[in-house]
C-alpha cells in the first residue's frame, strides 16, 4: 500500500466512520424496545414523543432526558412517583401497565408558560377487560353549563367563618346535610334557602353566611383539604397564585391566542378564587367539572386524565377555603 | 538568569526527536476531538452537561491559559489534533518521516499579501462576535470544530506546510503572541553552523523529517511567536544544532525595536478582547449578554459593532493617543505608530494577566461540571468514572478575588516595568511610558471592578 493510500484511508475512516457509527447506533437504538424521550419547554416542542404504545403487562423502558430546564415525568391516575429530569441528565425507568387503556403522561415541573401542554399518551394494548360502561361527567348529568357565568345573587359583608357557624347551634335542613344532595347547589343558593328557613329568623345575613361556611366545611375532611392544598400548590398556584387571587407567576404569560379559541389575543386572567361573587355562585359540581374538563380556550388545562376523581374533589374542598374561614 | 538546554539530556532529546510519543498524544487528542464533535452535534443541547462545552471551553481553555501558554508556549500547537487529517493527506504519511513521491497537496505558497497575522486577527474576531453561542451551545461548538478541520484539510491540500496553523487558526495567533512569555524556546545552538549549512534541511526537509511546517527558518528565530514546537527541525538538523531551552520567563519581551504592525495590533486586539469578554460574560450587563446570544438579530448586530469598535478601533485609538502624549512629554522623535509598535510587547503581560484572571474565574466556578460529563460524555445515562452524580459546586470563591487581584497587579507591574525599560531604551527617559501606564492602570481597575468588586 502506498503511504498516501494509508493517509487517505485514515482520514476517510475519520470522516465517514464516525458518522456511520453514530447513525448505526441511532438506528439500533430506534429499533430496540427502549424509547428515548427528550423533554423541552412546550414553546420548543415539548415531549419529543407524544404517543407511546406498549402491550399490557410488557415492560416499557424509557430513557428520559431534558434538553433545557428541569422537567418532571409522571403518569396520570397512577401511583408512580414523579421523576425529576435535570437538564442533560438521562434517567432510565421501566413502566409496566397491567391493564389496557390510554394513560396520560405529563410534566410535573413548572417549566414555562405552556407547561401544561407537555402531555402525551401511552396506549396500552391487550385483550379487552370487562369494565363498567364509562359514566358521563357529573356536570353533564346535572345539566350544568360550565361555560356560562354563574354569579352569586348575594355575597357576604364579611368573610364567613365555619367556627362561628357551628357556634350558632342551628339544626340544618336535611337537604343540606351531605354533599351528595348539594352537588349542584352554590353557597349563595344555600344561603337563600337558609334565609328562607324559619329557623334562621333571628340571625343576621352574615350569621347565615357563617352557617353556610360551616355546612361547606362539613362536606370536607382535614385530610382532603390538606391533600387539596398540596395539589393546588403543585398544579394550580403558578397561574391562580398561592393566595388564589389569580395572580400567579405565570398569570401574565398565558398565551390564549395560540389555543385555537378564535377569540381575543389578549391574555385572560386566571380565575380569582377570592372573588366572592364568582366563587359563591359556583356549585361543587361546577368546580369539579371545570377542573376535569378545563377551560376550553381560556388557558385552564383539563385535569381529568391526570388527577383522579378523589384528587379533584380534594382540590374543590381546598378552593372553598379561599372564601370560608376555619376559625372565628 | 541564563538558559538551560533541555535537549542536553540524552533522554529528553531522544523523546523529543522521536515521532512516536508526540504521535501517541496527538492520536489520543484526536480521539478526544472526535468525542467532542460527536457530543457537540449529537449530544445534549444543555451546555453544562455537554462534554463538548465543558471539556473545550472550561477544561481545555483553562489548561491552555493557566498552564500551557504561560509555561509551555506553543506546546499545545505541537499536539493539536485539528490539523492532523489535513497534514496526513498533505504528506501522504501518518506520523512517519517523509516518503519519496507521497502526498496529495498542490503545495502552493501562501499568498504574500495574506502573510502575517491579519487573517488570524480576522478569524479571531469572527469567532469572538459569535462567542456567546459558541461557548454555551454544543451545536455551535461542534460546527466550529468541524469547520476548522475542514479549513485545515482544504488549506493543507492547496498550500504547502501548515498554512492553516500559521496564517488562519484563530487560536494560533493568540497562543503565538503570548508564547513569548513562556520559559521554553526552540533556538539554534550556534548560528554559524546554520550559516555554513547550505542545504538548510531544517527548512527544506530531509529523510528524517519535514521542512519547518510553520514556514520558519530556525536559524533566525528570535521570538517564539511563529515557532509551533513541532520538533521537526530537531529531527532534520544533521548537526544536532537545534536545542530546546528553558529560559527566563518573558525573555522574548526584551527584544528591542518596533514589532510588525500585525503583531502590535494583535497585542492590542487580545488585550481588548480580554477586557470585553470579562465585562460581557462576568459583568452585570444581562442585556448585553442577551444581545450577544441573539445571533443575527438587530441587537446582536449592535453588540458585534460595539465589540469590534472597542477592540479594533477605540482601544487602539486610546493607546495611540497615550503614545502621542508620551512622545510629546519625552520629546522622542518617532512617529506615533512606530512608537506604539515599539511599546506593544509591553502590553503582553497585562493582556495575558487579564485572560488568566478571566479564565480562572470560570474555571473555579464551573470545574465541577467536568465530573458528570467525563462519566457520561454522550448523555446516555452512563457512569463510567462514578462521577455522574457530582453536583455543581463552585470552588475557591473566597480565594478567587485575592488571586485575581494578585494576577492583575502582577500583570500591570510587569507591563509597567516593560514600558519603562522600552522607554529607557529609546533614550527618552520614562516620560514616554507614563501615559500608557496610566491607561494600563485604568484598564486594570476596570477589570478588578468586575472580577473582584
Amino acid at each position: 500500500m502506498k503511504p498516501e493510500s494509508g493517509a487517505r484511508l485514515a482520514v476517510s475512516l475519520l470522516a465517514l466512520g464516525l458518522p456511520l457509527a453514530l447513525v448505526g447506533g441511532w438506528r439500533a437504538a430506534r429499533s430496540s424496545s427502549v424509547v428515548t424521550m427528550h423533554a423541552r419547554m412546550s414553546e420548543d416542542g415539548g415531549w419529543s414523543t407524544e404517543t407511546l404504545r406498549v402491550a399490557a403487562g410488557e415492560p416499557l423502558q424509557l430513557n428520559l432526558i431534558s434538553d433545557d430546564v428541569v422537567h418532571g415525568f409522571a403518569i396520570g391516575h397512577s401511583d408512580l412517583t414523579p421523576i425529576d429530569l435535570q437538564p442533560g441528565q438521562m434517567v432510565r425507568t421501566t413502566l409496566v401497565f397491567p391493564q389496557p387503556g390510554t394513560y396520560t403522561f405529563y410534566c410535573t415541573r413548572w417549566c414555562g408558560p405552556n407547561h401544561w401542554r407537555m402531555r402525551g399518551e401511552i396506549e396500552v394494548t391487550g385483550p379487552a377487560v370487562s369494565a363498567d360502561a364509562p359514566q358521563p361527567p357529573l356536570y353533564q348529568t346535572l345539566g350544568i353549563d360550565l361555560d356560562a357565568p354563574h354569579p352569586a345573587a348575594v355575597v357576604p359583608a364579611r368573610r364567613p367563618s365555619a367556627a362561628r357557624g357551628a357556634d350558632l347551634g342551628i339544626d340544618l335542613p336535611a337537604t343540606l346535610a351531605d354533599l351528595s344532595s348539594s352537588l349542584a347547589r352554590s353557597p349563595a343558593e344555600a344561603w337563600l334557602e337558609l334565609r328562607a328557613d324559619p329557623s334562621t329568623d333571628g340571625l343576621s345575613g352574615d350569621d347565615v353566611w357563617d352557617l353556610v361556611a360551616w355546612v361547606w366545611r362539613s362536606y370536607a375532611t382535614d385530610a382532603s383539604i390538606e391533600a387539596g392544598a398540596a395539589l393546588f400548590a403543585q398544579n394550580c398556584a403558578a397561574c391562580h397564585g398561592e393566595s388564589g387571587a389569580g395572580d400567579g407567576v405565570m398569570a401574565g404569560s398565558i398565551d390564549v391566542a395560540s389555543m385555537g379559541s378564535g377569540g381575543t389575543s389578549a391574555p385572560l386572567a386566571p380565575a380569582d378564587f377570592t372573588d366572592a361573587a364568582r366563587m359563591l355562585g359556583a356549585s361543587p359540581a361546577l368546580l369539579q367539572g371545570k377542573i376535569t374538563r378545563g377551560g376550553m380556550g381560556t388557558g385552564m388545562p383539563y385535569w381529568g386524565p391526570v388527577l383522579t376523581e378523589a384528587q379533584i374533589w380534594s382540590l374543590t374542598d381546598y378552593l372553598w377555603t379561599f372564601q370560608f374561614e376555619e376559625s372565628r | 538568569m541564563t538558559s538551560y538546554e533541555l535537549t542536553r539530556s540524552p533522554f529528553a532529546r531522544a523523546m523529543l526527536k522521536s515521532r512516536w510519543p508526540q504521535l501517541a498524544v496527538q492520536l489520543g487528542l484526536l480521539g478526544g476531538l472526535g468525542l467532542v464533535i460527536a457530543s457537540g452535534l449529537l449530544g445534549t443541547p444543555v451546555g453544562s452537561r455537554s462534554f463538548a462545552i465543558v471539556m473545550v471551553w472550561i477544561v481545555w481553555w483553562a489548561a491552555l491559559m493557566l498552564v500551557a501558554v504561560p509555561w509551555l508556549g506553543r506546546a499545545w500547537c505541537s499536539v493539536c489534533p485539528l490539523p492532523l487529517p489535513g497534514e496526513w493527506l498533505q504528506r501522504g504519511v501518518i506520523g512517519g518521516p517523509p516518503r519519496r513521491g507521497s502526498g496529495s497537496a498542490r503545495g502552493l505558497r501562501w499568498p504574500r499579501r495574506l502573510r502575517g497575522m491579519w487573517v488570524q486577527n480576522g478569524a479571531f474576531l469572527a469567532v469572538a462576535i459569535l462567542s456567546l453561542p459558541v461557548l454555551t451551545q454544543p451545536r455551535w461548538t461542534g460546527i466550529l470544530l468541524v469547520g476548522l478541520i475542514v479549513a485545515a484539510v482544504a488549506l493543507g491540500l492547496i498550500f504547502e506546510r501548515r498554512a492553516f496553523c500559521r496564517y488562519v487558526c484563530p487560536v494560533g495567533g493568540f497562543i503565538g503572541l503570548y508564547s513569548q512569555v513562556a520559559p521554553v524556546e526552540v533556538r539554534v545552538r550556534d548560528a554559524a553552523v546554520c550559516a555554513a549549512h547550505t542545504s538548510k534541511t531544517c527548512y527544506t526537509g530531509n529523510e528524517s523529517g519535514y521542512g519547518c511546517p510553520w514556514n520558519v527558518f530556525p536559524g533566525s528565530l528570535q521570538v517564539n511567536t511563529y515557532c509551533g514546537l513541532c520538533m521537526e527541525c530537531l529531527r532534520t538538523c544533521p548537526h544536532d544544532n537545534v536545542a530546546i531551552n528553558l529560559r527566563p520567563v518573558g525573555a522574548d519581551l526584551t527584544q528591542a525595536g518596533p514589532r510588525a504592525m500585525d503583531e502590535a495590533f494583535k497585542a492590542i486586539l487580545l488585550l481588548g478582547s480580554g477586557l470585553a469578554y470579562t465585562a460581557l460574560l462576568l459583568g452585570p450587563w444581562g442585556r448585553a449578554r442577551a444581545a450577544a446570544a441573539a445571533v443575527g438579530s438587530g441587537a446582536w448586530l449592535l453588540y458585534a459593532l460595539g465589540f469590534l469598535t472597542f477592540v479594533a478601533a477605540a482601544l487602539p485609538a486610546l493607546l495611540l493617543a497615550a503614545t502621542r502624549l508620551g512622545l510629546w512629554l519625552s520629546r522622542i522623535r518617532l512617529t506615533p505608530i512606530a512608537a506604539l509598535r515599539t511599546l506593544s510587547p509591553a502590553l503582553i503581560p497585562l493582556g495575558l494577566s487579564v485572560w488568566i484572571a478571566f479564565s480562572l474565574s470560570f474555571l473555579l466556578a464551573n470545574l465541577s461540571y467536568a465530573g458528570p460529563v467525563l462519566s457520561d460524555p454522550l448523555n446516555l445515562g452512563w457512569n463510567l468514572l462514578g462521577t455522574a452524580g457530582v453536583g455543581w459546586a463552585p470552588l475557591g470563591q473566597v480565594l478567587f478575588p485575592w488571586l485575581t487581584i494578585g494576577i492583575l497587579i502582577a500583570g500591570l507591574a510587569w507591563s509597567s516595568q516593560r514600558l519603562g525599560a522600552i522607554a529607557e531604551g529609546l533614550r527618552g527617559g520614562p516620560r514616554l511610558a507614563w501615559p500608557m501606564r496610566v491607561v494600563s492602570l485604568m484598564l486594570t481597575i476596570g477589570v478588578l471592578a468586575v472580577l473582584a468588586p
